[in-house]
């Protein structure tokens, strides 16, 4: 019964949201009842999106559930989408994140609820048509639309000046995309067709003028590394974080890029990307203790969590660019603990924000004897970004850095080490500064109310996924492997045959063989 | 030889004519005090008609009628359609925003559809005399619409630059016209395109075609001719703007189309390279002054001479995939400009008391539904995927890339970089919550019209429809622009092997 609407599935994963959104805009704007529609849609969508992991099967390199018809005819432009192993669980956490996001903002978004939702769940739309796209002008199109509602919203609900962080923030990453644009229109007048598949096949097997290819495949890095962000391209983070709605900061963290990094730059580039590695690594390197450093001085803790997040998703980018398989299917992982993480504490410091108004760290103090569940929920939180051994966060960074240890370089791995140890100064630091110690007067005299039953509905299965993906990894790096390292033998013969298997990464086989 | 009636092949342009005359003389009867506004309804319903009348067209066998110098084909009705779709929603517009004690109202519609049949008459010449003919009834119905408002400064101001300029660049193109028939002796289109390469004074007929192009360049409003554009959107009514920034460049996007892939085919290669400079100017000046711009409308209008850049960048490419690029923009363009300036017309006013982008500050929270449409349009004018504006853009740089002009796609590329800057602001500043201090402010930025009319509803209901159909499902669009452009290549096909045997 299920089975039969795998081949649509898909296609109902990425309208879900855009159905809530339009159903938001028509409904009236009464009470509470868009944040009911919002949170029923990317409930069912959720769901929706479990049911790839429920049917995917695993051990088979490849796409999944794949769509592929005809859109325009001539420029020739398909709505083709799939999932495989590197995908399959970003879309599953873009759709746990969805609801998370909304119960956030419950409090939090007073006025122009409707705009608000409707805009939201746009955005759930082009998150998730990224991560499912293999026709690039499609996933282009996602690309951008990403943008939108993100950039609005932040000028909407801006804190002290939402106009320029939004301004920012649209610059920043649309301006890097134009040569991407440009980038894909030269390989569709080389080749004649934006399918991902086909363009990795003819990338592999022909021989293209290798100076104009180098400059493609930084066209793609640079648009990419800009949404990360790679040190030295990240300046519009910090701004963003502290304006945008803590929902949109929270959906919008780094998994773009980093996806976009291993499927369309080392999928569809590998010589060119194994040009950049050595730099990028060193990039990734400096960004992982840079942005540590920053995070230990920052006063906002949406600021400390910005540099936070460029540490960590640094850290990705070193694991991507290190070109192991262990690599990135421990990067590929810390992606999911990263937004798993990322989510709840979000969530919480969106809760100490909407209690008390300010997010201002010194003004907080001593808070975990008033609300005890709160202070738990984020000392568990914390750690897990710190990367404490049975919780989730320890898996993909001992991953990382050993496979870097092992297959990159001493020196950068030891590095890296190093910044990851800041990462556990400055959060301790922030659980110290936040519930312990004496209690600030600021927010003393504001009535302590603990996390609500909406907000521990959404934490705890949060708190609980962060323990068994630290117990239990192997329940997602078996179908994450699939995706980054498919079966050698298999792959070969099918190339043979006809055209490569389409796994994201697959042509780049040649890359660690050679090393 | 050729069964179809003449009439036939100019039917719209009769039924436009007839609608105008129509509305001026109910007008004269009428007593003076009598409201106009019907006429409006009048002049729509003719419109539309007449609209019908060009997809009728589609059922005649192509060809040319009155001694070869009009003709039907998918590229004509093409714009035909579009021509007569942006002034239905004009009027649509004027309709609810005209001021009801609106001075010489009747002629306001009659002129609008007189207009349009200049327009449309345009698009389907394939005669240069009455492509004068067609661009002189065109302009000077813009001319007088462009002064409008006689009592503040501006209009006439905005009238008299823009008579003056336009005069003086309709006389490079009558200038070009004469040239033509000097270096050919013919003003008959396909017989230039057969005569240009046997012609013995090259000289002339790339002086004629370099008159031509300055004319017609005026009228899209490209750098360097750009410069009556800001003055004449500011000073012109903001319901003629809707119609002024979009129909008459689009018919002018139609005979540039015409005259250089039609008319000059073996003078590509003096036409392409200045075209080439002609769309990096028009961009980036356009989207340069558009930054520092503090009024919403002339900030509008060199966002169009930049729109006019990113057109012109299809014709570097070459054969029918530019000129479907180039149609297929013009249309997209039309679909969002229309949008955006029907919102601005509704927030300004008629008079304009809020011109200013500061004005337009809280809009969202002042009218959710103006706001929304503001930020939706400025979107597809940025160029966002799923709307008309990136499709038009993206199509015409893939003709770019497909004809070789790798450096121009990057430049037009970089330029929309810049022009989200300036349309970001309005769009973020329409965004941002009110300051509180404004809360009470009953004299400034007071709520715009929250009443809208069933007409102007209308109006933008279509332009949004539009533009999410070009950029959602461009197919059947796409396809027709395509036809369009084979219909425009192929007699030039076929003459060219006639000549080679």
């Amino acid at each position: 019964m299920m089975q039969t609407i795998d081949p649509i599935i898909l296609t109902l994963i990425l309208l879900a949201p855009l159905a809530g959104a339009i159903l938001v805009a028509l409904a009236p704007d009464r009470a509470r009842l868009p944040n009911w529609i919002a949170l029923l849609t990317t409930l069912a969508s959720f769901v929706l999106t479990l049911h790839l992991p429920a049917h995917f099967v695993a051990g088979e390199s490849g796409f999944q559930f794949e769509i592929n018809r005809q859109w325009i005819n001539d420029p020739a432009i398909f709505y083709h989408v799939g999932v495989d192993g590197l995908s399959l669980w970003l879309v599953v956490l873009v759709g746990l994140l969805a609801p998370v996001g909304v119960l956030t903002s419950w409090n939090a978004i007073k006025e122009r609820r409707k705009i608000f939702y409707s805009l939201f769940l746009v955005q759930q739309t082009a998150m998730f048509g990224v991560f499912i796209s293999l026709d690039l002008m499609l996933y282009y199109g996602f690309w951008e639309l990403s943008l939108v509602p993100m950039a609005i919203l932040i000028a909407m609900y801006g804190r002290k000046d939402g106009p320029k962080a939004a301004l920012k923030f649209f610059l920043f990453t649309f301006i890097p995309s134009a040569p991407l644009l440009v980038a894909i229109l030269w390989l569709y007048a080389r080749t004649g067709t934006f399918d991902f598949v086909d363009l990795q096949y003819q990338l592999a097997h022909q021989v293209f003028p290798a100076g104009a290819l180098s400059w493609v495949a930084l066209a793609f890095l640079f648009a990419f590394a800009v949404k990360v962000p790679v040190f030295p391209l990240h300046g519009w983070i910090a701004d963003t974080f502290s304006e945008a709605p803590v929902a949109m900061a929270m959906v919008v963290a780094g998994k773009l890029g980093l996806y976009s990094m291993l499927r369309f730059h080392i999928g569809l580039f590998p010589a060119q990307a194994r040009a950049f590695a050595p730099l990028l690594v060193a990039l990734a390197v400096i960004g992982v203790l840079y942005g540590a450093c920053l995070a230990l001085v920052q006063r906002d803790f949406w600021r400390l969590m910005a540099f936070a997040a460029v540490s960590h998703l640094s850290l990705i980018v070193l694991a991507i660019y290190g070109l192991t398989f262990t690599g990135w299917s421990g990067g590929v992982y810390q992606i999911l603990s990263h937004g798993v993480v990322d989510g709840a504490l979000f969530l919480l410091l969106g809760a100490l924000e909407v209690r008390y108004a300010t997010s201002t760290i010194a003004s907080y103090g001593g808070l975990a004897a008033k609300l005890p569940r709160a202070a738990t929920y984020f000392v568990i939180a914390s750690l897990t970004m710190i990367g404490l051994p049975l919780l989730s966060g320890f898996v993909g960074e001992f991953t990382i850095l050993s496979s870097t240890f092992v297959g990159v370089s001493r020196g950068w791995a030891i590095a890296a080490a190093v910044g990851v140890i800041l990462g556990a100064g400055y959060m301790l630091w922030l659980v110290q500064r936040l519930f312990y110690g004496p209690e600030n007067p600021q927010t003393a005299s504001r009535p302590a109310i603990d996390l609500r039953f909406g907000e521990l509905a959404m934490l705890t299965p949060l708190v609980v996924l962060m323990l068994v993906m630290g117990v239990a990894p192997s329940m997602w790096t078996n179908t994450i492997q699939t995706g980054v390292h498919p079966p050698q033998p298999l792959e070969q013969a099918r190339a043979i045959e006809r055209r490569p298997a389409p796994a994201a990464v697959s042509a780049s086989l040649t890359v660690e063989g050679q090393r | 030889m050729n069964p179809v009636p003449d009439i036939d092949r100019i039917l719209p342009e009769v039924i436009l004519t007839l609608t105008g005359v129509a509305v001026m003389l109910i007008d004269a009867s009428l007593k003076p005090a009598t409201p106009r506004r019907n006429l409006g309804w009048i002049a729509a319903i003719g419109t539309t008609l007449a609209l019908w009348a060009s997809l009728w067209q589609l059922s005649l066998p192509e060809g040319t009628g009155f001694f070869g110098t009009v003709e039907t084909s998918v590229f004509t009705v093409f714009f035909h359609v579009l021509i007569c779709g942006i002034v239905i929603v004009a009027l649509l517009v004027a309709l609810d925003t005209l001021p009801a004690g609106t001075h010489h109202q009747g002629e306001f519609y009659a002129l609008v559809v007189f207009g349009a049949v200049g327009m449309c008459l345009l698009t389907s010449a394939v005669e240069l005399l009455v492509v004068f003919i067609a661009l002189e009834i065109s302009s000077i119905s813009t001319y007088i619409l462009a002064g409008y408002r006689k009592h503040t400064g501006k209009g006439p101001e905005a009238a008299i630059k823009y008579f003056l300029l336009g005069s003086f660049a309709t006389a490079f193109l009558l200038y070009g016209i004469a040239m033509v028939y000097g270096a050919t002796g013919t003003t008959q289109i396909y017989e230039i395109a057969q005569r240009v390469p046997g012609a013995d004074n090259q000289a002339l007929a790339i002086a004629a075609l370099a008159m031509l192009l300055v004319g017609i360049l005026f009228k899209v409003s490209a750098a360097p001719f750009h410069v009556w554009t800001p003055d004449v959107y500011e000073g012109a009514p903001s319901p003629v703007v809707v119609l002024l920034s979009t129909a008459p460049k689009a018919a002018a996007f139609a005979l540039l189309l015409r005259v250089v892939y039609e008319a000059f085919p073996s003078l590509r290669g003096f036409s392409t390279p200045l075209l080439w400079v002609v769309a990096v100017l028009s961009m980036t000046v356009g989207n340069l002054a558009a930054l520092r711009q503090q009024n919403v409308k002339r900030m509008l209008a060199y966002s169009s001479i930049a729109h006019a850049g990113y057109l012109l960048a299809a014709f570097a490419g070459v054969g029918s995939i530019g000129i479907a690029a180039a149609s297929f923009y013009a249309a997209a363009y039309a679909a969002m400009n229309v949008g955006i300036f029907a919102v601005v017309t509704l927030v300004s006013g008629y008079d304009e008391s809020l011109p200013l982008i500061d004005d337009f500050r809280g809009l969202i929270y002042r009218s959710p539904l103006l706001g929304s449409l503001l930020l939706f349009f400025l979107v597809s004018l940025v160029g966002i995927p799923f709307t008309g504006g990136f499709f038009g853009k993206f199509y015409s740089f893939i003709a770019a890339v497909d004809g070789g002009a790798i450096a121009l796609a990057i430049i037009g590329l970089l330029n929309s970089g810049v022009a989200a800057g300036y349309y970001l602001r309005l769009a973020l500043v329409a965004a941002q919550k009110p300051a509180a201090d404004q809360s009470d402010r009953p004299d400034q930025s007071g709520p715009p019209r929250a009443d809208v009319g069933v007409a102007v509803g209308a109006a933008l209901l279509l332009a949004v429809a539009a533009t999410l159909v070009l950029g959602i499902v461009p197919g059947s669009v796409l396809r027709s622009a395509q036809l369009g452009a084979h219909t425009l290549e192929a007699p030039i096909a076929t003459d060219s092997t006639t000549l080679g045997q």
